[in-house]
């Protein structure tokens, strides 16, 4: 496996950095395309900033102050989250000196720096003071890791901003043993306001849960009233009056809107609800036993081959695939909330999804070919896998994975929550 | 009512109305930016209450100074009532006066005459003064020609001894200005513009209407016709009561533009079409301050056309800002009143990037109905009757459309209209001069977005 260098604080904006981080958290510098330095020299020569920056293909000199350490876990495949180009775009101006620039305030240092074209400042709205790019912001990229369960969103590659949004939570049934929960949301793009549409259903689907597993509630009942609460957050939206009404006229006349897949392990069940075109797949940890689907998709293609009118491949060929017929928000015909209940004979991974990842791996068996085999050891390295496959597929859309682990015990009770 | 929610501080807000939306490779950008000021002046409320106006406090020195130019060339006796008007108009703008406001009345020929108070000073406004004004307004009389860069100079020199941050104009006249060179006028109006603010109006039918609006338009005042001057009076007593609800200014719009991002168009355009693209001052790095001029309890609206380079898909930039800036009076960093952002968002998504923006298509329209109005009446003056009737044809429909009604009003007067929908119009044989001056001057009023 492919080792990649890791320096210990963010070459864009100085945070400190985790092991295994793939992006910055504070900037989303995306560390995948931090250049490799030479392993085999000493210590002190890769201290040195000389080492690095004298390599005539960097854009720029990576300073890594502190020693580098050796990553705990060996990164992913770097290959997998290798972009096509790193996003917001380079300005290619910024290579040459620009006259402007001159009498552009020089970036004082510990100010955050421009990631396009690296000379000019980040102002209050977080745009570019020199060349006007807009800055990445906390939503194009959050990771997520609680416990055992793990979640990665990224904007993508072609939209502007993220609209999926995510929720992890855990909490204890009354009789003690723990409850897991995964919620991941998917803003409807033809509506208004979509990224705040999905943040409230994530939002409250999740909260719901936790309020209501404790109680007792069957999990698949609390399911369902999750998905009706995380409803009526996104319902409620729409009597706002949105700062987007004005900025997106050719959207005023929709609703806020999202679909939901959520996750819930609890006293051995494993219960997954959703709401239009989201999905969960079922990924056992021992692959020679048969992954998946466990939600039927809300969408035109899905209906489709339901009514046997289409073959699966040529539905989800159709441009109109992505079209869906159920989901969160004011606008929606009839609210449908489907739920569903499985208890799991085995150990394994459950992985919560929108479809910005499941077009890129469609099928059950695919979708278990590209989750790593470790993937219930390493719940939040496996999402990062996951959002690097939908991103070197091409990342048309907003990718956001949630990987939940579900455990079978082997020998029975002498669990330490019994 | 006095109305105590106002503060008496004005209060700038800045919308940008816009499609930040582009297909791939897009680049240009257009926006609407609509500044409105509340809580300075009061147009119209302190005059009919007994409410002090809010930024006279007794004992403090005047805020504002204006001058009344009263054209007393010989024409203005025929009829004699031009002059009796005349008078009677500069005597109700006297009493609509502020107490405390610094003012002077010049009487204008080919030279400029001090009519009150005299001696290079300014009057401050009260009972006595008012009345001493009036008085000395009796000894005008007709005689002289017309030199109306000679007016202008003294008003400035007036009014540039006075310490007030709102200083105003107001210019009568009735005729061409026949006895200095347009270099004259020209370069009066370059020394006077960002000094003082100006509004003009022409009396009868014996000016000339480019003349008189580009007065108004250098001067950053307003420009018409008054036809009748037995309409005077109501007329300086409007203009006179806009200038005393004028609260700031010298107000700047200030565009900030990032590399590579070229400016088109910056275009004034509601209440009236006014171009600001050639008007800009540099102000620091890719930053350009358009005058704007003085603002009370009003609310404007401005055209800005960017060019923004090429980026991919998903890709996001700041195309401009735009911020209204008033400059520090004593010199310092200028106070940024309100700002707006113009923004860039590529996208694949052809509903998104193919949207127009309704009030950048309707501005749009306004700004190309001021154009084929003069175009129409330039190509009329000139004996183009095709020419004439294609452009003031378009213009009656687009005066329709846009629910332009003032507009298609004129326009009726100087074309026979058969169908507005489809812009087809007969010119008339006869048409009244007044009806064609009130035509061209009243061209680039607009109007805003049917909501």
């Amino acid at each position: 496996m492919s080792q990649t260098h890791q320096p210990a604080a963010c070459p864009g904006c100085e945070e400190p950095l985790e092991t295994g981080d793939l992006y910055c958290g504070a900037c989303g510098y995306d560390l995948s395309a931090v250049p490799e330095p030479p392993l085999d020299h000493p210590t002190i020569e890769m201290a040195s900033p000389v080492a690095t920056a004298s390599d005539p293909q960097l854009p720029y000199a990576v300073r890594t102050d502190e020693p580098v350490t050796a990553d705990e876990y060996p990164p992913p495949v770097s290959a997998s989250l290798d972009r096509g180009h790193p996003h917001p775009a380079p300005d290619p101006r910024a290579a040459e000196p620009d006259p402007d620039t001159h009498v552009a305030r020089p970036p004082a240092p510990g100010a955050k720096v421009c990631v396009a074209c690296r000379a000019g400042r980040v102002d209050d709205d977080g745009y570019c003071e020199n060349c006007g790019h807009a800055q990445p912001r906390e939503r194009d990229h959050m990771e997520q890791e609680l416990g055992s369960v793990s979640a990665v969103s990224d904007r993508g590659l072609r939209h502007h901003r993220n609209e999926d949004s995510f929720a992890l939570s855990s909490t204890a049934l009354p009789d003690g043993s723990p409850a897991v929960v995964a919620i991941v949301c998917d803003g409807v793009s033809s509506a208004t306001r979509p990224d705040e549409a999905s943040a409230a259903a994530a939002a409250a689907a999740n909260e719901a849960l936790l309020a209501a597993l404790p109680q007792g509630t069957h999990p698949q009942q609390a399911m369902h009233d999750a998905i009706l609460s995380a409803a009526e957050a996104v319902n409620s939206l729409a009597a706002e009056p949105g700062q987007a009404h004005r900025d997106e006229p050719h959207r005023h006349q929709n609703a806020p809107a999202c679909t939901l897949v959520g996750a819930v392990s609890a006293g051995g069940l494993l219960v997954v609800g959703w709401v239009g075109d989201s999905r969960a797949y079922w990924v056992p940890d021992d692959r020679a036993t048969a992954p998946a689907r466990l939600t039927e998709d809300d969408s035109w293609a899905a209906q489709m081959v339901a009514a046997r009118l289409m073959s699966e491949a040529d539905a989800y060929a159709d441009e109109r695939a992505h079209a869906i017929t159920g989901w969160l928000g004011a606008d929606a015909y009839e609210l449908d909330p489907h739920t569903a209940s499985f208890k799991p004979d085995r150990s394994g991974v459950v992985v919560v999804c929108t479809d910005g990842l499941w077009n890129y791996a469609e099928a059950a068996e695919e979708m278990a070919r590209v989750t790593p085999a470790d993937a219930a050891e390493r719940p939040l390295h496996s999402a990062q896998v996951l959002v690097g496959h939908a991103l070197d597929g091409g990342g048309h859309d907003n990718v956001t994975v949630a990987v939940l682990p579900f455990a079978v015990e082997q020998q029975g009770a002498g669990s330490a929550y019994n | 009512m006095a109305n105590f929610s106002k503060s008496n501080v004005p209060q700038f807000s800045v919308e940008v109305y816009q499609n930040e939306f582009l297909p791939e490779g897009g680049r240009e950008v257009n926006a609407i930016v609509t500044v409105a000021s509340t809580g300075g002046g009061t147009i119209g409320a302190p005059f009919t209450t007994a409410t002090t106006a809010p930024s006279y406090i007794p004992g403090q020195p005047p805020s504002a100074a204006v001058v009344i130019m009263v054209d007393c060339s010989g024409s203005m006796d025929y009829p004699p009532t031009k002059m009796r008007n005349a008078r009677d108009a500069t005597a109700a703008a006297i009493d609509t006066l502020r107490d405390g406001v610094a003012f002077a009345v010049v009487g204008g020929t080919h030279i400029a005459r001090e009519v009150y108070p005299g001696n290079g000073r300014l009057a401050t406004a009260d009972s006595q003064t008012r009345t001493q004004a009036k008085e000395a307004l009796r000894k005008l009389s007709a005689g002289g020609g017309t030199a109306i860069g000679t007016w202008l100079r003294l008003t400035d020199r007036l009014l540039g001894a006075a310490d007030v941050p709102i200083r105003h104009g107001i210019l009568l006249t009735d005729g061409r200005n026949e006895h200095e060179s347009p270099e004259d006028l020209r370069s009066a109006l370059t020394a006077c513009a960002g000094r003082f603010t100006c509004d003009a109006r022409g009396v009868g039918t014996d000016w000339e209407v480019k003349e008189v609006t580009s007065i108004a338009s250098a001067l950053l005042g307003t420009a018409d016709i008054v036809a009748d001057p037995a309409n005077l009076a109501a007329d300086f007593t409007q203009m006179m009561e806009n200038a005393m609800g004028k609260e700031v200014a010298d107000v700047a719009l200030r565009l900030w533009t990032p590399v590579g991002v070229e400016i088109k168009f910056v275009k004034q355009v509601a209440p009236t079409v006014e171009e600001l693209t050639d008007r800009r001052t540099e102000a620091g790095p890719r930053a350009g301050d358009y005058p704007t001029g003085s603002w009370g309890d009003e609310s404007r609206d401005y055209h800005v056309c960017v060019q923004v380079p090429e980026a991919g898909v998903g890709q996001e930039m700041l195309a401009a800002r735009v911020s209204l800036i008033v400059p520090d009076r004593e010199g310092g960093a200028p106070q940024v009143l309100s700002q707006g952002l113009v923004r860039a968002v590529w996208t694949d998504d052809m509903a998104a990037s193919t949207s127009i923006n309704p009030q950048v298509a309707h501005y749009t329209g306004q700004a190309e109905l001021a154009q084929v109005i003069q175009q129409g009446l330039d190509a009329r003056k000139s004996g183009d009757a095709d020419g004439a009737t294609a452009k003031l044809g378009r213009a009656v429909q687009l005066a329709a459309a846009s629910g332009n009604a003032d507009t298609a009003k004129l326009l009726a007067k100087v074309v026979d209209v058969v169908d507005e929908a489809t812009g087809t119009v007969r010119l008339k044989a006869k048409v009244a001069e007044a009806d064609e001056m009130t035509l061209e001057t009243r061209s680039t009023k607009t109007v805003r977005v049917k909501k």
